[in-house]
């Protein structure tokens, strides 16, 4: 219990300091409308055409502007020097971890609905037809970019190429966790949604992620040393 | 700093791939039978699915190395975990050629986004993002390195679990066209296979040498540096 109430005042002190500034926010959600519209200006908007294209778009917003949040979130710990103290104060290392992660998976659920609404606005397309589904693969897909994203941001907070290193890092692995997402989130809007599929594709997302979360776990407090 | 200990291990495999690279292309086109569907297009597949054991062998011993690494903290095993890495960048990117090439022969098409192939894909992009860590990411780089190997490896069982029926990927692992080869193709498949182990040792053993050469120097230097024999 005490673990989560840390992770909380972690998470909290993160959200805080953006419900103030609003900076990653305001940058984020606009980013991601922009690579919506890009999208949509770039692919056929042939309805037919556009469903097959718009998971695609909506799993690389996602993946795109998380990058930007998170780099950002990080770069505020850098500056300060603050990250030291986080580590040097007497919360264990695990809250830390998911700490940074939930205040992270926060900010990418926000631009997610924001993307997902622009883009059924958009291409005219219901992604809202089956609420509980789609729910439940973005979800997995937010917890699971910031659950690697925070991992490896964390490890190069120091690293010199960080900017350029962390997408060739994170990458490869979240794609087929994308891949996953993309297929549930394919099922769902398509003219004649396949509920059972989208489910087994949900399934293996969250298998796919509770690997990943058991690994973080077990990396994170042996890789983040100062 | 010594000679190395094992300093025959090396030529020995050397030696053994180079002969057994001769024995068995000689086999594959002489011995082994022509396949009736693809006729000569199927002889990659000894090359091929060898490098593709051999991919998966690099991979479990970085990950293995890695995992040790973050536990002990030992710099023995950092070193076998960068060199297996760049081995199986290495062969990798032969399973993909050959791969490609197979495919084209087979399906008319250079590359299909077929779930194993993507995941194929996806693990030796990996692999480049390993290398290009520990190259680019300083201090810190063996741990990060260790981390992304240990991730990598986790994703991989996904390679088998993703595999539909409808695959057009020849079928492995207990059902598959390995297990049920017969007679000649067996033969020559698994000689394939030994070979390109040796050959594998070669490249692992060679690397690890000379990883473990330029650890120590650096070491040397920085010793040198603090006790001010070197400026």
């Amino acid at each position: 219990m005490s673990l989560l109430r840390q992770a909380g005042r972690v998470a909290w002190k993160d959200l805080r300091i953006e419900l103030r500034s609003k900076e990653i926010i305001y940058t984020m959600v606009f980013f991601g409308a922009l690579i919506v519209i890009i999208f949509t200006i770039a692919f056929p908007r042939d309805v037919r055409l556009a469903r097959g294209a718009a998971p695609g778009m909506l799993w690389s917003a996602i993946a795109f502007t998380g990058t930007i949040g998170l780099g950002r979130a990080f770069d505020r710990e850098r500056e300060n020097d603050t990250m030291r103290a986080l580590l040097l104060s007497p919360a264990p290392r695990l809250a830390i971890f998911f700490g940074k992660a939930i205040g992270i998976c926060a900010l990418v659920i926000l631009v997610t609905f924001v993307c997902t609404f622009l883009l059924s606005l958009l291409l005219g397309l219901s992604f809202f037809a089956h609420p509980l589904p789609l729910a439940c693969a973005l979800l997995l897909g937010a917890i699971g970019f910031s659950n690697v994203g925070t991992v490896f941001a964390a490890t190069l907070l120091k690293v010199r190429s960080r900017d350029v290193l962390f997408p060739v890092i994170v990458y490869p692995l979240l794609v087929p966790m994308f891949i996953m997402g993309l297929y549930a989130t394919d099922y769902l809007i398509a003219e004649k949604p396949n509920l059972d599929a989208a489910w087994e594709w949900i399934g293996f997302l969250g298998i796919y992620n509770g690997a990943f979360l058991v690994v973080s776990v077990w990396t994170f407090e042996s890789v983040v040393i100062e | 700093m010594s000679q190395p200990k094992n300093s025959y291990l090396v030529p020995t495999f050397a030696t053994l791939s180079a002969i057994g690279f001769g024995v068995t292309l000689w086999l594959i086109y002489e011995y082994a039978p022509l396949d009736r569907v693809l006729f000569f297009n199927q002889k990659i597949f000894y090359f091929h699915v060898a490098h593709a054991f051999l991919l998966f062998v690099a991979v479990g011993v970085c990950g293995f190395g890695s995992v040790a690494f973050l536990k002990t903290r030992k710099p023995k095993w950092d070193d076998l975990a960068l060199a297996s890495a760049e081995v199986a960048v290495a062969f990798g990117a032969v399973v993909l050629i050959t791969g490609s090439i197979w495919g084209k022969a087979a399906w008319d098409i250079w590359w299909s986004w077929e779930k194993r192939l993507t995941m194929s894909l996806l693990l030796w992009l990996t692999l480049v993002g390993y290398v290009l860590v520990r190259r680019f990411a300083g201090a810190s780089a063996d741990r990060l390195a260790a981390m992304l190997a240990v991730f990598g490896t986790v994703g991989v069982p996904f390679v088998y679990f993703m595999v539909d029926r409808s695959d057009r990927h020849p079928q492995s692992g207990a059902e598959g066209v390995v297990a049920k080869s017969q007679g000649e193709i067996k033969i020559v498949m698994w000689l394939c296979v030994a070979t390109f182990l040796c050959w594998f040792l070669t490249l692992l053993i060679a690397r690890i040498q000379s990883v473990r050469a330029e650890r120590e120097v650096r070491e040397l230097r920085e010793r040198a540096m603090d006790t001010g024999v070197l400026q």
